[in-house]
Order: C-alpha cells, then structure tokens, then sequence
C-alpha cells in the first residue's frame, strides 16, 4: 500500500511531528510529549488531524430508508442537523466499521467511516444500494474523503477558541450546538461543517473543511488558541484519551469477529425500532438470543504495570480474557485496559490478573468509562 | 534531533554506558531510545548485587505505548540502582544522559560497543 497524506503533512512536518502509519496514512503519533498532548486537552485544547478519516455522502429520494438497511441503527430517525454514532455490519453480524452519521435532511447524509476503512464502507455502501432492493434505492453513494479535510478542537476551552473565530452574528450557532449536534458556518473565513463530536470525553468540535482551506484553518485556529494553551496533539494522545472515555477503536475493541452485543454497543443495534429488514439482522437477532459467551469490560490496574493489546487475562492462573487496548491513564494515574472477559467474570469488582509478559499483575473489572469530565 | 552524548559508549540496543576505570560504570538508555519509546512511565531495573551480562535482558522500559527490554551493555555486577528514575520515570526522557542514569556495574567484561560518532551515525543521533 501507497502511503497517504494528509493536506496538513507539511504543517505536521514543521512543528516536529514524528509520524506513524495509521490505516495506510502517515500521521502524526505526537509532536512532543504524547502526556502532555493528553492533559492540554483535558485542561485546556488540543488540536487534531483527522482528515484520515473518510466522508462519504449518502443523497437521494431513498437516503434515509437506505442507510436504515445499511446500518444497524435507524438513521431515518434522527433530526436534521443532528449525528448518530452507528455501525456498519455484514451478513454475519460482524463489524464492518463503527462510524458516525450526519443528517442533513432527508435526501442528504453524511458518513464517516475511519481511516482504514472508509474504502471498504464506501464500496459496501454503494454495493448495498444496488443489491439492497429490487431496482436498487435510489440514492448516490460519494465518496469525497480525497478532497475534505477534518479538524478537531477538543477540551474545555475549545467553545472559546471557536468564538473567536466566528462572527458575533453566529456565535449563537456555536454556543446553542449540542453534542452530537452540527451546523454549516463560517470559522476564520472558510466554510465548515461545525461538529460538536470528539473521541477525547471532553467537550469539542470536529471541523469539516475543503482541503485547500485545511492549513490556513489549521493555522487560525492554533493561533486563536494560543492565549488558551491549544497544542497540536497525535494519535498518540487521541488513543489514550479516547481509552480513559471508554470509547471502542475499530481493530481493537470491533472487528469483524466481533458482535456488537459483545462489544456493550447492543443498543446501537435498533432491532426493535426498524421494521424492516437491514444487513445483519438475523444474524444479530441470533445473537442477541444467544447471549454473549464474553463481554468488553473496563480493568483497572492495582500495581503499576498496564497491560497492552493482545496480553491474557487470567483468573486464578487460566486464560479467562484478552487484552484489546491498554496503558496507564495519564488523567488518573493508574493502568486501565479494555478486554473481552468470559461473561462469569465480568461483574464489576471482580479480581483478575493480566499476564504481564509472565508476571501476573492484579486488575479489577470496574464501569466503563473509566474517566467522565464534570459538566 | 536527539542528541548523542560524545563522551559516552553505546550498545546496539541504545543504552549508553560511563567506563570508569576506577569505579563502577554508569549506564543509562540513550536520548535517541528515550524520544523513540515516548513517556516513560515505568522501569523495572536489575537488583543490587544481581549480576548482568553483556547483551541480555536486565529488566523493563514500559512507555505510555509500549514495553521494551532493557539491556546490559556489559557483563558485570549492579552496585547501585537510581532510586529517582523508579519513583519518576519521566526523568529518563527529560535527562537521559544525567539524573535519568538507571544502574551501575562493576564492569568484569564488555560487549560490543559503539562510539558516540557509530552510534550517532547508525541512529540518526545528533552529536
């Protein structure tokens, strides 16, 4: 694979980023200290690239009846200007992708997938709106995630640093955005889709922008910021904040072999609100009825030591888990993991170990997330 | 760019070793390892009287991402171990070559080791 770059690769360069490959894009993994990175957006802003993300638009007469056959969640129920977190799965039940879904009326959806996949859900999307009835919906599957850009202002102070880059007469539109709310507006001179989603647990926004108004965006918004402490933060800090909010990373918490029921996303699955039939349904109804065998839960480290993706979870010496992610959680000093655990482990509190490369290290099944930000 | 320290000695795997004739030798992992591992978080150093042996695992460098061995460059036994680097790790990014120092051993044997200009050649360090 070809490695990709972003339209922010040049400005990523000269702040110092190292880079990481991420679903096949080069990406920065920190600038300096990935710790510091996380505690500027738990404190103050951080600033992100994800223009590795995919956008794909959904329109047409059938855009909302098609995306509830495509995905697991009933699209056609959301309100313009609002997003929904959804999955898309295969015939097995297995997950394609999570990913997050903004109505912009009835004809017009956009979909965004994650780096690695986008190609993939770009291609089932489109696939599934030929085969999916007889004739076809009648929507236009685009894939643009070659020409738009995403950016990512996230922490507490991020609503101020947008305010100053928006006219007075539109600070209400950011002020009154909900989460999981959008609107289109102008930010430091360039048009937008404003977000107020995030994979951090901190209030924040996502900005979609053109790709040749990425850079000068990038830069407005790092030197609005200044006065606020915003710093340009990698994958690095993006995964272990994500990590303390409890949220799911594609090829880590989800896959293919994963159902949704055993990753906690059953409610994502609407298969009481749709009627009709979507892509997955029986399997998942097979699933649900099934039970699950293991479950994701959040571990709580006891010692120093975290454990990483792939390491065993023992219970009394035998192989009762897997590790999907892990590290020590730099917002409350202790190692939290995510892992699938056999079901009768899974009650909050009980004592597990991870298999720490040999060392048996002490863990505790406790609530995900591990960390929520007051309101 | 890390900096390579000039007056030291270099091991393949990046740790960095004082030779001090006269007394035991001070070992440390190099700028270059520290700012490739991330924010240390955690290290798990040989005891004092074990002894360590040229080119094998001696304990752990556990980073916010990841966990890699740590290496002895030299065969020999640990006399001191720097209590500071256990109690904050992050020492070891922010001085790698000074207070974040790891172990002391009196050297019995070398490994193979490096000048500072073959390791800094090698791995990109800067002098």
């Amino acid at each position: 694979m070809s490695e990709k770059y972003t339209a922010l690769y040049e400005e990523h360069k000269q702040l110092g980023a190292s880079f990481t490959d991420f679903g096949g894009w080069q990406m920065p993994l920190k600038y300096s200290s990935e710790l510091a990175e996380h505690h500027a957006v738990r404190n103050a802003a951080g600033l992100f690239d994800l223009s590795h993300m995919g956008e794909v638009w959904v329109t047409g007469p059938d855009a909302a009846a098609f995306l509830d056959y495509a995905l697991v969640g009933k699209l056609s129920a959301i309100a313009d200007g609002k997003a929904k977190y959804s999955l898309i799965c295969n015939a097995d039940g297995g997950i394609v992708d999570d990913l997050i879904t903004y109505r912009f009326g009835d004809e017009k959806y956009l979909v965004v997938p994650n780096a690695g996949n986008a190609p993939t859900v770009a291609a089932a999307l489109a696939e599934r709106a030929r085969s999916g009835k007889v004739g076809g919906f009648d929507v236009i599957v685009g894939d643009v995630s070659a020409e738009m850009s995403l950016v990512a202002v996230q922490g507490p102070k991020a609503e101020a640093i947008l305010l100053k880059l928006t006219d007075e007469a539109q600070h209400a539109l950011v002020t009154d955005l909900k989460y999981y709310a959008f609107n289109e507006l102008t930010v430091a001179g360039h048009d937008v889709i404003l977000a107020r989603t995030g994979y951090t647990g901190e209030d924040g926004f996502e900005l979609f922008v053109a790709n040749n108004a990425a850079a000068p965006l990038w830069a407005s918004v790092a030197e609005a910021g200044a006065e606020f402490g915003i710093v340009p933060c990698g994958l690095a800090s993006r995964d272990s904040l994500r990590l303390e909010a409890g949220m799911p990373l594609y090829g880590n918490e989800l896959s293919l072999e994963r159902s949704p029921f055993d990753a906690g996303l059953g409610p994502v699955v609407a298969l009481k609100s749709k009627e009709g039939d979507f892509v997955g349904r029986s399997a998942l109804e097979a699933d649900r009825e099934a039970g699950s065998k293991r479950k994701l839960v959040g571990l709580k480290g006891l010692g120093r030591r975290a454990g990483r993706g792939g390491y065993p979870v023992l219970k009394d010496g035998n192989v009762v888990g897997e590790v999907t992610s892990g590290q020590p959680s730099p917002t409350l000093g202790y190692p939290v993991a995510m892992a699938y655990v056999d079901v009768e482990f899974t009650e909050l509190g009980t004592a597990l170990d991870i298999d720490l490369r040999g060392k048996a290290e002490p863990f505790e099944v406790v609530a995900l997330p591990f960390y929520k930000r007051q309101k | 760019m890390a900096k390579v320290a000039a007056e030291l000695k270099y091991s393949a795997e990046h740790e960095w070793i004082a030779i001090d004739g006269s007394g035991p030798s001070v070992i440390g992992v190099s700028a270059v390892a520290a700012e490739a591992l991330g924010d240390i978080v955690y290290v798990d150093l040989p005891e004092v009287g074990s002894t360590v042996t040229a080119g094998e695992t001696c304990g752990e460098i556990e980073s916010t991402k990841s966990v890699s061995d740590l290496y002895s460059p030299v065969t020999g036994e640990v006399t001191e171990v720097n209590d500071g680097v256990v109690s904050d790790p992050a020492v070891i990014n922010s001085d790698p070559y000074g207070a974040g120092w790891l172990f002391k051993v009196t050297v019995t044997e070398e490994g193979p080791l490096l000048s500072a200009e073959e390791y800094a050649s090698k791995n990109g360090g800067e002098l």
